[in-house]
């Protein structure tokens, strides 16, 4: 808080002039340089093709507009794939993250010097590629399907599950811990009966919650060829379908709201 | 020796379990028996071609062999144009959603905006929400052309509903005595706005704007693929063209900027939060 001294008395201000010139030097940096980026933006974009965006968008509308309802009979397969590569690859996740998210815990790690950096790269490389380059990676290592899927689900969902779960292993409550390991309990049995019932409701919340992110990351997998909804969507696209395009994303649409409901309602229980 | 311990015998012995997560026994089995017979099923319909995942491991072999060494400098220019469009699209994108949700969260936000306005703003970041990045980036492809303004547009619309919830959310959960006080005050609508509800979300804005600006890099590696422009667009090239060791280049590069701007990004969100 800064006050200015003037002849009819001290002047109340938010800032000094230092202060408030040094605010201002920060904004005229940053305004610079988004201007500089959407300035760098313009010049590699063919603007005649973005005019045109209105009456590509009319088109594509009056294309889709009535939408193949008859289509939507051929859809409960490809669904019934994408509900199971969220599913199978989720479980898949949680199985394969739990041991990952004990060694990266530091108060379960069984090495802080070995073990933990090691399961700390696990969960960080794992989570910064998107599942659909992991599905581009394993098309080409096991062959289209929903099995490349999965794959691909799972190994996203790994660093995901891993680090909110060994967060939640971090912050636990040390007391029950140590009452446990009074009673001579070996290092399992502290585990066991120590730690794990206090990270059971936020572990059962995470799944959860990836599942949810999950149905919505496959049902664009089938755009690289790894199964489920996303194969039809992209042949549609690629036939000019649209009207079947359109029928294609209402399904997704309802997909991912049940999802969301559902996975709110089971959170809401949990906790 | 044995009449010494008939007592024994009479003692209920039982053995102490720790407390199951759901506590009804009936639900429990349930459950365990829906889950088992749809696994069965799921696995059933898989589909999987095992000679085909069993050729996988000289292929996978094969790849990996192609991956190294990483070669950062043959495509190099390549690279570096597309690492620098995406962070363009990054920033552009961010602050240009950002700018949009702000209305949108105040109009989302149950205990500022009337009933009608609530449906119709919390409508949009439904939609926005729904759909993948990926897919709105193709529709946006079509209307906009290949490239990196298609980018732009994608990433706008996936902050505006991504920023806009959770900011609304905020809005909703902050302290009202404050708010009344300035309302108390005779402040207009906007002084209300600006004086009772900004300061009380502001830390948790910039926490979550760092957040979505590292979302949204993550996103613009992935969107190119489906042509709106980054370095999604030349890791597609690189595996269209087989140039593996490429591949692998900006993959790293993707994991080395992604790690780091999360480190950051958590720096920042400790500081300000």
């Amino acid at each position: 808080m800064a006050v200015l001294q003037s002849k009819d008395g001290p002047i109340w201000r938010k800032r000094t002039t230092q202060a408030d010139f040094s605010v201002w030097f920060c904004w005229l940096l940053g305004v610079a340089a988004v201007s500089a980026c959407f300035y760098f933006i313009s010049d590699k974009t063919i603007w005649v093709f973005v005019l045109s965006a209105p009456q590509e968008a009319a088109d594509l509308g009056s294309r889709m507009v009535p939408p193949d309802w008859a289509y939507s009979s051929q859809l409960w397969r490809p669904l019934w794939d994408t509900f199971n590569i969220a599913t199978l690859g989720t479980i898949l996740a949680i199985v394969a993250s739990i041991p990952v998210a004990f060694c990266a815990a530091r108060n379960t790690t069984p090495s802080k010097v070995f073990v933990r950096p090691v399961a700390l790269f696990i969960i960080a490389s794992s989570r910064s590629i998107n599942s659909l380059i992991w599905a581009l990676l394993l098309v080409v290592i096991v062959g289209p399907g929903v099995f490349a899927g999965v794959l691909a689900i799972a190994f996203r969902s790994i660093g995901f599950c891993g680090k909110l779960l060994y967060e939640a292993i971090e912050e636990i409550d040390v007391s029950p811990v140590e009452a446990v390991t009074a009673t001579g309990a070996s290092s399992a049995q502290t585990l066991t009966y120590g730690v794990v019932p206090q990270v059971m409701p936020a572990f059962a919340g995470i799944s959860v919650f990836r599942w949810d992110i999950n149905i919505r990351e496959s049902t664009i997998l089938g755009l690289v060829g790894a199964g489920g909804i996303g194969l039809q969507l992209s042949a549609s696209i690629n036939n000019l379908d649209w009207s079947r395009v359109a029928v294609i994303l209402l399904a997704i649409l309802v997909s991912v709201i049940v999802s969301e409901w559902l996975s709110a309602k089971i959170r809401n229980a949990l906790t | 020796m044995t009449a010494s311990l008939p007592s024994m015998a009479n003692v209920r012995r039982t053995t102490w379990r720790p407390q199951p997560l759901i506590k009804s026994p009936r639900l429990r089995w349930v459950l365990a028996l829906g889950a088992g017979i749809y696994l069965a099923v799921a696995v059933g319909t898989l589909d999987i071609d095992w000679a085909r995942v069993a050729e996988g491991w000289p292929r996978a072999e094969r790849f990996f062999v192609g991956f190294f060494p990483p070669d950062f400098t043959s495509r190099w220019d390549a690279i570096f144009a597309g690492l620098m469009e995406s962070l363009w699209m990054t920033v552009a994108a961010t602050v240009l959603g950002i700018l949009i949700s702000i209305p949108v969260a105040v109009g989302g936000a149950r205990n500022v905006a009337p009933l009608p306005v609530y449906y119709f703003c919390r409508s949009i970041m439904a939609l926005s929400r729904t759909f993948h990045e990926v897919l709105i980036a193709i529709f946006f492809v079509k209307l906009f052309g290949f490239g990196p303004f298609a980018g732009l547009m994608t990433l706008t619309f996936a902050t505006l509903g991504f920023y806009a919830k959770l900011l609304s959310e905020d809005i909703e959960s902050i302290d009202v005595a404050q708010a009344e006080a300035i309302r108390a005050t005779g402040a207009s609508w906007l002084q209300w706005l600006s004086y009772g509800i900004q300061p009380q979300v502001l830390p948790r804005a910039i926490g979550l704007a760092v957040y979505r600006l590292d979302i949204n890099f993550r996103e613009s590696a992935v969107i190119g693929i489906v042509g709106a422009g980054g370095i999604g667009a030349t890791l597609n090239t690189a595996f269209d063209r087989y140039e593996f060791d490429t591949a692998a280049a900006i993959l790293l590069i993707i994991i080395g900027i992604v790690m780091l701007a999360e480190y950051t990004s958590g720096i920042i969100r400790q500081k300000v939060q």
